[in-house]
């Protein structure tokens, strides 16, 4: 057991739990896991007043590799049994890990209910758009044609998307980061602890075994610049190599178009400026496919609300405030007698 | 119509006369259209029986529908109450005076009446299209179907629209007084005082409401009809003296009331705050309805989308240190039984409430039955032992309760309490116990990191500590994996799984050690016969062994509370009888169970019918059992 005094500056190596850690030799979880290591360590919270709860597949086992407390659950439920934690702990830092299959397939009715119920929990979803652990059916986020185990000659369903389905969902914050992309990962993860209520978090993950290069088409490095929008609060929503493209709203159809600085006609003063408390304009940003358009990544959307745990906390203390309630007086309140 | 005072009792021969000193007991149904207020009827006359001391019990008969169509059978709502000066353990064989509301609720209630008993009729509701709907092909009245009851017909409807007329109620208003100028007059039949009554509609209604003012007003006509009437030849009012119990502070309780005051009190005992997470689901949601008031007594409720998150979320509370609690009934509990699994696997406390039901699948949602057994004792994926313990009636899910969250905390394991429908609907009276009878079995979080891993443990009981998030220097994970016996790591290994599930199933066996042994309810410890029953069969099996044993049969009564694991001495037990009966709502469930556990050739009383178990029914199959060879 490694035991701190409160006052002591932790490392990254810190939140690191002595187990070995399980996944596939160049899975994409292990830059996530590196990422959270640092960004606790950075963010400077205490390890026993934080929590990892997981529900089954790969990204699951996140909790054993922290050594903060964690919890190891059931297939699609982290996200109830997340609220019940929070419910009874308001003041403990309650992080979930879940993966396509895990939030979106199996529990996909939980997370739909945490995130509009607001519950200040803070979800990861690594989206690698497949089952891993199962061995390499295809999942709720694969995209139509996927081939696989189970649908050997391509998928035919429409796949779900993670930070649409969470706005749908009334989320209050919605982020998205790339596995690799450290140093973003840990601004999403401090901003997510920040904010009060259920945030989000897409994190797109390569499984390197069963989906390897899934995402290849706005990960890899030559394309990078030109298929990735890094949103910014207040910043224009400009990117590529030139950073001479962004995104502008067309006025006629509601719709988002890419254009380039000093192309036909388009100016910087026509590239939208982000604002996260923009509901209308983060439903646009988080239907944006490659490759159309890039894909959208930070904070798109934040806009905090009374958090569910907070609003019971405050039913219980009211019902509290004349002291604590009496059984025995309880019991023999309404219609009574006496047997002598 | 020649109706005697004397003849209204409970368990007289049919149309023998009993003189009017033996009349301690009286069965009472009441019966109307869903609409009608017959729940209100019977619980109000319930109050009223309770306050001049005597005892009772209650069975609310309701459909599952919330508003039937008017005047089907289906339709149909009743209430039953049993009252009388000695001590009252059922709701009664078969009802010694029904009050029909309607066609449809003669058509489906008068089979049940003793011969010569009293039907009530609403006169006012017989219309040619209501009997037709009824399915009665002629009235009832006049073709002989009601010769052998004694019949008092009062257009009950003419006399409601009549008194609410003064307060300017809608004629729908005036009609939905019907329950309480019926409950006037059976008040007056039995001298029973409407002040409690009265006061519920005061705090109903508000004293200027004309709808409260119209209540009142055939409440007091009811009675006064009563008083005045011509009736007064025919139906002397019956004056019922007050059962000889312990003395004590009393009053009526539900099963669904004293099981949610239970879970409270035995959160307070092991010095934990609760948090039931539920999901609605009949019979099981008054649980929640209760709970969800008493957030000043430590209490926070939770209603999850599903039954599933409901259990998840009381483990993650229980995780989190606090009492989690989840409380549902039979198609919810099957679906809880993955996350009853990981509480298993993972070691948490928490304590499952099944209030059963009819089933399979939806069932009978407003009937009750003991079905649930089997689920309750084996009904995981793999070796997943958790204690169960079973409620026999309203009082006891109070006590019952409070052991469960003993065994939970104390054990660190799942326990499953099964009421049933008729428990937690059924009112009975409660001598009110004091916090202070129940000793205190106060939880201690683990706090010292020295030898600390999570799944070190007590060497007694073999309960793993239990250490909570915000705990420093002991964080740790756990899981639905395997756990290692010396670190709670993952583990895949063979003989650590072995070990693993052999420790799971100690712990719960040992738990034998710490119940009480079988006793014998009524009766000698060996001997001819002994009918075994559990849950809310305990009143009618116990009257039926009592009233045999009167009649010099050598038969015994033993209940079973700790349904798993079972009293140690229970087998050696059952082996000193010749013959054992196991009298249960199910298809032998229990039956099997004890068949299996101790190799005795055990019979059953089996009855599914939604409907409770008849003192006579036990006391056939009693009768049965002797006459064999």
């Amino acid at each position: 057991m490694n035991v701190q005094s409160p006052t002591e500056k932790l490392t990254a190596k810190d939140f690191a739990s002595d187990q070995e850690v399980r996944w596939c030799p160049g899975c994409g979880d292990y830059a996530i896991l590196k990422a959270m290591h640092k960004s606790l360590a950075d963010m400077g919270v205490r390890p026993e007043n934080t929590v990892f709860i997981s529900g089954i597949g790969c990204s699951s086992r996140f909790p054993y590799y922290m050594a903060t407390y964690g919890f190891h659950t059931i297939h699609g439920r982290a996200p109830a049994i997340a609220t019940g934690l929070k419910l009874s702990r308001p003041e403990l830092d309650v992080w979930m890990v879940t993966g396509d299959g895990d939030a979106l397939s199996i529990g996909g009715n939980h997370l739909f209910h945490a995130l509009r119920r607001n519950i200040d929990i803070n979800i990861l979803l690594f989206n690698n758009e497949i089952y891993g652990l199962t061995k390499g059916q295809y999942s709720p986020t694969s995209r139509v044609g996927q081939r696989s185990p189970s649908t050997p000659m391509g998928s035919v369903d429409s796949p779900a998307e993670p930070c649409v389905f969470a706005l749908g969902c009334n989320a209050r914050f919605v982020a998205r980061g790339i596995d690799v992309q450290a140093k973003e990962l840990g601004e999403l993860f401090s901003r997510a602890r920040a904010h009060k209520g259920a945030s989000f978090v897409e994190i797109i993950q390569n499984c390197i075994v069963y989906n390897d290069a899934a995402f290849a088409g706005f990960t890899e490095k030559a394309v990078a610049a030109d298929m990735q929008l890094h949103v910014k609060h207040g910043e224009k929503m400009l990117f590529g190599k030139e950073r001479n493209k962004g995104l502008k709203l067309n006025t006629q159809t509601f719709a988002l178009e890419v254009v380039t600085i000093g192309e036909n006609g388009a100016t910087e003063a026509d590239i939208l400026v982000h604002d996260e408390k923009n509901k209308v304009i983060a439903n646009l940003l988080v239907g944006l496919r490659p490759p159309r358009f890039p894909e959208v990544l930070g904070v798109i959307y934040c806009d905090p609300a009374p958090s569910y745990e907070a609003a019971v906390a405050a039913q219980d203390a009211a019902a509290r405030a004349k002291g604590p309630g009496d059984l025995d007086k309880l019991m023999r309140a309404g219609n009574t007698w006496q047997v002598s | 119509m020649n109706l005697q005072a004397d003849d209204i009792r409970s368990g007289a021969p049919d149309g023998a006369p009993i003189p009017k000193s033996d009349l301690d007991a009286i069965v009472v149904r009441f019966a109307g259209d869903s609409g009608d207020g017959v729940q209100l009827l019977g619980s109000q006359f319930s109050q009223e029986t309770a306050l001049v001391g005597n005892s009772l019990a209650t069975f609310p008969d309701f459909p599952a529908e919330i508003r039937a169509p008017t005047g089907t059978t289906y339709g149909v709502s009743a209430f039953q109450i049993n009252f009388g000066s000695r001590p009252i353990k059922t709701a009664g064989d078969q009802p010694d005076v029904l009050v029909a509301l309607n066609p449809a609720a003669l058509m489906v209630n008068y089979k049940g009446l003793r011969k010569g008993g009293l039907v009530i009729l609403d006169a006012g509701a017989f219309k040619d299209k209501d009997i037709k709907r009824a399915g009665f092909a002629v009235d009832p009245r006049t073709d002989g179907t009601l010769k052998e009851f004694r019949v008092m017909e009062i257009d009950i409807s003419a006399q409601a629209l009549e008194v609410a007329k003064p307060f300017g109620v809608s004629q729908k208003e005036a009609l939905r007084t019907k329950n309480l100028w019926v409950l006037g007059l059976v008040s007056w039949m039995y001298d029973r005082e409407l002040k409690s009554t009265m006061e519920y509609i005061a705090r109903k209604f508000g004293a200027e409401d004309p709808i409260g003012k119209a209540n009142l007003a055939a409440l007091n006509a009811g009675h006064a009809y009563g008083e005045t009437h011509e009736l007064s030849g025919d139906v002397a009012p019956v004056s019922m003296p007050s059962v000889k119990v312990e003395p004590g502070t009393y009053r009526l309780v539900s099963g669904a009331e004293s099981l949610a005051w239970g879970l409270a009190a035995g959160a307070q005992l092991a010095g934990l705050e609760m948090v039931l997470a539920s999901y609605p689901i009949t019979p099981s949601s008054p649980i929640l309805h209760i709970l969800a008031r008493m957030k000043q007594y430590g209490v926070t409720t939770f209603q999850a989308e599903d039954e599933i998150a409901a259990c998840c979320a009381a483990i993650g509370a229980s995780y989190g240190g606090k009492l989690g609690v989840t409380a549902s009934s039979g198609p919810g509990i099957a679906l809880k039984t993955e996350a009853i699994g990981l509480a298993i696997g993972t070691e948490l406390p928490l304590v499952v409430v099944n209030t059963q039901r009819g089933g399979p699948s939806t069932g009978l949602p407003t009937k009750t039955e003991q079905s649930d057994l089997f689920i309750a004792v084996f009904g995981r994926n793999a070796d997943a032992p958790m204690p169960v313990i079973a409620s026999r009636s309203p009082c006891d899910c109070f006590e019952v309760a409070i052991e469960a969250v003993r065994l939970a905390t104390k054990y660190m394991t799942p326990v499953m309490l099964l009421s049933d429908g008729y428990i937690a609907n059924a009112a009975e009276p409660w001598r009110i116990p004091s916090m202070a009878d129940y000793a205190p079995f106060k939880v201690e979080f683990r706090k010292d990191p020295e030898g600390f891993h999570p799944f070190v443990r007590d060497e007694k009981t073999l309960a793993r500590a239990w250490a909570i998030p915000g705990t420093p220097g002991l964080m740790h994970r756990i899981g639905g994996i395997e756990r290692d016996y010396n670190s709670g790591n993952i583990s895949y290994d063979a003989a650590n799984h072995q070990k693993m599930t052999d420790t799971r199933a100690a712990k719960i066996n040992n738990i034998a050690d710490d119940i009480p042994e079988q006793s014998v309810e009524i009766g000698e410890a060996k001997g001819k016969l002994a009918v075994v029953g559990w849950g809310s069969t305990f009143g009618p099996i116990n009257r039926a062994v009592a009233n045999m044993r009167a009649k010099g049969h050598d038969v015994s009564h033993i209940h079973i509370r700790h349904i798993w694991p079972l009293p140690r001495n229970l087998g050696a037990l059952l082996k000193s009888y010749e013959k054992v009966l196991v009298a249960e709502m199910n298809n032998g469930q229990m039956l099997q169970l004890l068949r299996g556990q101790y190799l005795v050739d055990a019979k059953g009383l089996l009855k599914v019918s939604g409907q409770p178990l008849k003192i006579s029914e036990v006391e056939d199959a009693i009768r049965a059992q002797l006459a064999s060879a």
